[in-house]
């Protein structure tokens, strides 16, 4: 790739110290850096993907009837954005991305415990992901049952869904590897001195999701299996006719997919905790109990899969003690938010990109979380179950929560990796853009929600026609917002002005080492002395 | 990496009892609708499960409990630095799983004979229950047999590099773990000979 030749400044780091050359340097490398990057790439290509997937959904709606696309192609488009967003970009997203690069730097460690699996663990990402792609092109035509695969349409429907979810299947597999890597380093192979209350919250809220991806992931792969048997073999297990239940296949989905949700959430919400205290200039606000909500989220996150269900037909008691459960997740969810906002309490704040980022995560994520709550309790769940408002409801949490959370990582910790920066004034005006455009888009859908718009509806009648008219030109400011940051991105990290040392002040590891960082990360094998927001004598006041 | 290496065993056993909790969950998944199906179709499952022989599921409780027992001989035969023995009853640990396969072949076989497989003219037309019965007993022993076929294939490559010293007295890590793995295959199939064999 020619990116390495441009990339690097005067110290070469990583960029250059590698046995092969080109691009077999990239994808049979075992080290830590090189996988996050390649993650990376991968991940930002599929979510470029999904956001021309989402401006054509967008596109679609603007006016009621037909606009650009047929009522089967629109199935398939919002089939393949919520499968592609999910599964190829915010899944893997900032864990394998971000966590790679940063977490074995942060804990004091030369690579991950298993640096072999960590890449097989990203070719069974590119192996998952070009199945998945290539059960749009073949069979039947793309799947058009929506990212959930729910049965019967899905064992039933003619379009190429048993491919599909056979990538899905291989993605998790990865996702599992990756898990159980995180977890085995981050008890392996601390630096001496880094013990876990020293441990910086990012690597805490990877350690939870690690977890998750570990306990949860195989129940959606023997899900996926008896679709694809269900499909292939006429098993009978989901099929009424022959004594199977549909609603246990929707058990069995929501037993990982609402703990995924936290897969996707924890990792953004621990980038948000190391950029608060260092654009602060303060140490965070209650890092115990920061840490203990990452576990508690993920550990109560795993008990509130029924909320997807209230009107599939469930029990009232059933119904009852999810909407009890869910209630419950707010708790460590809200610990965090108070705590960052106490951190920002009299600090010495500075606006700079990744921190605005990271200031709107808090705002996006918290509008996200409390319609959550509607949705959690069950009388209100009735009414807006399936609308526009659950749309508006997981892009607030997904996109504005852990989206942000992402571009804020890119802006905090990329600039490290490559020796390079962005351009700080592109980066505030597609941020300002991103910001306008996404409540644009999303609030309004949930307005349109509440006044009864479904979800997955090719046509609306006349009356939500106003409101969609102003969500899709909402979607045309965030997308150049976002075309705006990546290029931006794109051409501060290849030609932008030098990075080098602790600009921002950062306590934690990965600033004490050499912009970019060596192959081995560490000269000597670091001893830790102090906390990762402990700012004092890191050059900043 | 170039760096010297180090080995940490506790880290890669640590890893694997990880993986295996994944496997217990991917079964899990299968013994969740077990459970609620039982709830809902008792007798059929009942007379379903008495189709089933006894007989070979019980040779093959023995067959894979003696795999179990030769692959933990194995380790303790290479801490002790016995190359030879080690392969020996590596080898042993692999004709169980030969010898399971083939049985789980011929019970099999012998269902299909009798028209009873996935959408089968006979489940179709029957009581709901059954037919829910054998769609779980073809899938929970299909997938044990192939994690069969899986560990199998471990242990051989284990067993190749046991012969060419890859794997000797001070470094034997990857031949515990594989048998760990071999175990969990055995684990649960002591789960699934009760529950479809034996209760019902």
């Amino acid at each position: 790739m020619s990116l390495a030749e441009n990339a690097a400044p005067a110290s070469d780091g990583f960029w250059q110290d590698s046995g092969r050359t080109g691009i077999r340097s990239w994808i049979f490398s075992t080290d830590h850096k090189r996988i996050g990057l390649l993650y990376l790439y991968s991940v930002l290509s599929f979510f470029l993907v999904g956001v021309i997937l989402g401006l054509m959904l967008r596109l679609e709606l603007m006016t009621p009837g037909r606009t650009i696309v047929d009522a089967e192609t629109y199935n398939a488009l919002f089939t393949v954005h919520g499968v592609v967003m999910i599964f190829l970009f915010i899944i893997p997203g900032i864990p394998a991305s971000f966590g790679n690069l940063v977490m074995p730097i942060q804990i004091g460690a030369r690579d991950v415990s298993f640096p072999r699996l960590n890449l097989l663990s990203w070719w069974l990402y590119a192996i998952g992901a070009l199945i998945v792609l290539a059960s749009l092109f073949t069979g039947g035509g793309a799947p058009d049952t929506g990212w959930t695969f729910y049965v019967p349409f899905s064992a039933r429907t003619g379009t190429n869904v048993s491919l599909a979810v056979f990538g899905v299947f291989v993605l998790g597999f990865s996702s599992i590897l990756t898990g159980i890597n995180f977890v085995t380093t981050i008890h392996r192979l601390r630096a001496e001195g880094m013990n876990w209350g020293r441990l910086p919250l990012f690597v805490w809220s990877l350690y939870a999701t690690a977890w998750v991806q570990i306990l949860a992931t195989p129940i959606i792969a023997i899900t996926l299996v008896m679709v694809i048997a269900e499909r292939t073999l006429g098993i009978g297990l989901f099929d009424p006719g022959r004594g199977g239940d549909p609603i246990m296949f929707q058990h069995l989905f929501w037993i990982y997919s609402h703990p995924a949700v936290y897969i996707m959430i924890l990792p953004g919400m621990g980038v948000i905790s190391e950029i608060i205290p260092v654009f602060s200039r303060k140490p965070i606000f209650g890092y115990k109990m920061i840490a203990v909500s990452s576990v508690a989220i993920a550990a109560a996150g795993s008990l509130v899969w029924g909320h997807h269900m209230y009107t599939s037909g469930m029990s009232d008691t059933a119904i009852l003690v999810f909407s009890f459960l869910t209630f419950i997740v707010a708790i460590p969810s809200a610990i965090k938010v108070f705590n960052w906002v106490s951190t920002l309490y009299k600090g010495s704040i500075s606006l700079e990109a990744p921190m605005l980022f990271a200031l709107s995560f808090i705002l996006l994520f918290s509008i996200g979380g409390l319609s959550g709550l509607i949705l959690g309790a069950a009388a209100t769940d009735i009414h807006v179950h399936d609308t526009h408002f659950v749309v508006g409801h997981f892009h607030y949490v997904m996109f504005g929560g852990t989206g942000f959370a992402f571009f804020a990582a890119a802006h905090y910790w990329l600039p490290k990796f490559y020796g390079r920066r962005y351009r700080e004034k592109p980066a505030l005006v597609a941020w300002a853009l991103m910001f306008v455009g996404f409540n644009i888009v999303y609030f309004t859908m949930q307005v349109l929600g509440m006044q009864g718009m479904p979800r997955r509806y090719y046509d609306y009648l006349p009356e939500f026609a106003q409101l969609n008219l102003v969500s899709t030109v909402g979607s045309w400011i965030l997308a150049s917002g976002v075309i705006l940051m990546v290029a931006n991105l794109w051409r501060g990290l290849l030609q932008g002005e030098p990075f080098t040392g602790n600009p921002w002040g950062g306590a934690t590891l990965e600033w004490s080492i050499p912009t970019p960082p060596p192959t081995e990360n560490f000269e000597e094998d670091p001893v830790v002395t102090h906390g990762p927001y402990d700012f004092k004598g890191t050059g900043k006041p | 990496m170039s760096h010297a290496e180090h080995k940490d065993n506790e880290g890669a056993k640590l890893g694997m009892w990880l993986f295996l909790f994944t496997e217990l969950l991917l079964f899990g998944g299968l013994f969740i609708l077990y459970a609620v199906y039982l709830a809902r179709y008792p007798e059929e499952f009942a007379l379903a499960g008495a189709e089933l022989n006894v007989i070979y599921g019980t040779a093959n409780t023995v067959v894979l409990l003696t795999s179990s027992l030769f692959a933990a001989m194995a380790v303790t035969a290479i801490k002790r630095g016995q190359k030879g023995a080690t392969m020996t009853l590596l080898a042993g640990t692999l004709a169980c799983a030969g010898i399971f396969l083939v049985i789980k072949y011929v019970e099999w076989s012998a269902k299909i004979h009798h028209g009873i497989y996935p959408g089968s003219e006979k489940l179709v037309s029957g009581p709901p229950g059954e037919s829910v019965f054998f769609g779980l007993y073809y899938l929970t022993t299909g997938l044990h047999g192939i994690h069969v076929i899986i560990g199998g294939a471990l242990l051989a490559w284990i067993g190749a590099k046991v012969r060419s010293g890859a794997i000797h007295v001070a470094d034997n890590v990857t031949l515990e773990n594989g048998t760990l793995y071999w175990h969990l295959v055995d684990l649960i199939w002591i789960f699934i000979f009760p529950l479809y064999y034996l209760i019902l």
